[in-house]
């Protein structure tokens, strides 16, 4: 259950409450959050839209640890993520969070098994029980036999399947997709997609995706839109232009 | 060594670049041994000289001769325990460039004092028997096919600059094989009796053995003071300060090195350094991606570091190998212009330390701006 008001009870797996997140640029202050409140459960598929510049992937960015809010706080199975130190919050990314980018950002030099592997490099695993894990992944998001095979090899979904391979192939709490299709053609689009349901409806998975197409958005549980730094439902929003429109 | 993989995929990313900075690694520890090596020959004497041995010279300077007659009063001062004298020879062999260092030295007495020259006793007594005898280091011997037996005609660039001839009765080798194993003896009766009448009856120089090296700044004064206010005044001095004192006529070799290698180690540094920062700067992007899965600023600055180790690690070993190969022949093609060059494993050891040196100094700054990178910042230039 997606809920966006902050009354929510405390059993959520992503809780974040008041998040303020502020810019200084050219000595002006930008407040892009503002008292963001959301409640994610486990399971949960939830996709954010918005206009650029809104702050869709600084919401991102806050919740996968990356960045530190200006104010408010994020608990994330139950851990406080906002005050951790630099070094513990690495730590707990590793564990916790799966990213997914648009642009793939795999290393070049790497073969998709190496770029699956590296997440797991981090862990105490031994190489063969790495090797298991690596080619499981790649075996959910299909490219089993494209595991030798290096980035340039591949097709753009085909970068991005790996790119999902490596987001959970540690098996983390939850993933974060940042525009996963946005490079992407309509044909490769869908399959990303496809996926990316897989991964919630089959294995689980709870995943938060920012995304400026309303067709891949549809596919979430709740599409969610950044309004003036917070968070609104679809029908809100609609129900705000309405009332904008007949004042 | 988890990360070996990533380590090696990331430096055959650009094999040009990485053939060109591990080539100019090779160059500089080539040319840091050759510097090593030199000062190391400058310094032998030094290093070798032994602790209860000293030289006593002609306070005017090495040049100015002392009567023989020195010997036996130098032999009386209590804590001396053998005497013998030198002098400089400076002749050549067949042709100007087959320079080498050519003594004329006292039978009775040499042996006593230098016991770690090694000369079989059949050699060495049928040396003392023959006035135009020789003997000869066994380097010496080995550069110009001398063997036992064999006439050496040496022409002497002093004394008249006649041609002398010599019986090769013998080849010394030393106890420790770094040794100066290329040194030309002939007997001071033979010279005696063969210079012009002003140098006769002369040394260029003593050496004594003490009792005990505790007596050494005792003795010097002593001997100092016997002569003092006589026509030829000595100045007495530990070997060890006597051959640095010799080594110091050549210029300051010490002074001339460092600054060479500290070019070579500056130059080194930026071009690695450089090398380091525009790796690092090109993947921005990918070490950000790294750090946001999990990879701490530990770990980033490890690969960092492991790619420059990894680069001055090659480089410095090809650069020895060079030396090895390369050392050999430039210390033969500068033979009489320099002692001989001679790469020890103690010298290899260090070359190998400079390298690693150099290549963790280079990875350090980019690697600490990697680790101090803001992954927000690096992923939004993606």
């Amino acid at each position: 259950m997606i809920r966006v008001d902050g009354r929510s009870d405390s059993k959520s797996l992503i809780r974040v409450r008041g998040l303020n997140k502020t810019y200084t640029r050219g000595g002006e202050q930008i407040q892009v959050l503002q008292g963001l409140n959301l409640d994610v459960d486990k399971g949960d598929f939830v996709a954010f839209m918005g206009p650029s510049g809104s702050g869709k992937t600084t919401l991102l960015n806050l919740l996968g640890g990356l960045d530190v809010p200006s104010a408010g706080s994020i608990t994330v199975d139950g851990d406080e993520i906002t005050h951790m130190s630099g070094s513990k919050l690495t730590h707990w990314r590793a564990r916790h969070v799966g990213f997914i980018f648009q642009m793939y950002n795999l290393i070049p030099v790497l073969t998709a098994y190496q770029n699956v592997e590296l997440p797991l490099l981090l862990t105490k695993l031994s190489s063969s029980e790495r090797r298991k894990h690596v080619e499981t992944a790649l075996g959910v998001v299909g490219l089993s036999d494209r595991m030798h095979h290096y980035p340039r090899q591949l097709s753009g979904g085909q970068e991005q399947r790996v790119t999902i391979a490596r987001a959970i192939v540690s098996d983390p709490t939850f993933l974060l997709c940042d525009e996963p299709t946005g490079d992407l053609d309509r044909k490769s689009a869908g399959e990303i997609m496809v996926l990316i349901e897989e991964l919630v409806g089959k294995y689980g998975k709870t995943v938060l995706m920012v995304t400026h197409d309303p067709l891949i958005a549809a596919r979430a549980h709740t599409t969610l839109h950044l309004d003036k730094g917070v968070l609104v439902e679809a029908h809100q929003l609609e129900q705000g232009a309405l009332a904008g429109g007949a004042a | 060594m988890k990360f070996r993989s990533l380590i090696f995929a990331n430096l055959f990313r650009k094999k040009i670049r990485l053939i060109l900075t591990i080539g100019s690694f090779a160059i500089a520890l080539v040319l840091f041994t050759f510097l090593a090596v030199v000062k190391s020959a400058f310094n032998r004497g030094i290093e070798i000289a032994g602790a209860d041995r000293l030289v006593v010279v002609d306070r005017v300077g090495l040049m100015q001769l002392m009567p023989v007659s020195y010997g036996d009063k130098i032999r009386a001062i209590p804590g001396v325990k053998y005497v013998t004298h030198d002098h400089w020879f400076g002749g050549v062999y067949q042709d100007e460039k087959n320079f080498f260092p050519q003594f004329v030295i006292d039978v009775e007495n040499h042996r006593q004092v230098y016991p770690e020259f090694i000369v079989p006793d059949d050699q060495w007594n049928n040396f003392a028997k023959d006035r135009q005898g020789a003997i000869a280091g066994a380097n010496l011997a080995k550069r110009f096919g001398w063997k036992v037996g064999d006439r050496i005609p040496i022409k002497t660039t002093l004394y008249g600059g006649a041609t002398w001839e010599f019986n090769l009765d013998g080849i010394y080798h030393t106890e420790k094989p770094d040794g100066d194993q290329g040194q030309f003896w002939l007997q001071w009766k033979y010279f005696d009796e063969n210079v012009p009448n002003v140098i006769k009856s002369t040394a260029g120089w003593y050496i004594l053995k003490l009792d005990s090296p505790d007596d050494a700044v005792r003795v010097a004064k002593a001997i100092d003071d016997k002569f003092a206010n006589s026509s030829d005044e000595t100045k007495t001095e530990t070997e060890s300060a006597f051959a640095a004192g010799f080594a110091k006529q050549f210029g300051n070799i010490e002074f001339l090195i460092l600054t060479i290698g500290s070019v070579v180690f500056f130059t080194l540094l930026l071009v690695t350094g450089n090398t380091m920062a525009i790796s690092v700067r090109e993947r921005i992007g990918e070490l950000a991606v790294l750090k946001a899965i999990g990879f701490t600023d530990r770990s980033v600055l490890f690969l960092v570091l492991g790619e420059s180790l990894v680069i001055s690690f090659v480089g410095g070993v090809l650069g020895l190998l060079l030396a090895l190969i390369l050392i050999p022949g430039i210390s033969a093609a500068l033979t009489g212009l320099l002692p001989p060059l001679l790469l020890s494993k103690p010298l290899l050891a260090l070359g190998l330390v400079f390298a690693l040196f150099v290549g963790a100094a280079s990875g350090l700054l980019p690697g600490i701006g990697a680790m101090r990178m803001r992954v927000v910042n690096a992923l939004r230039r993606v």
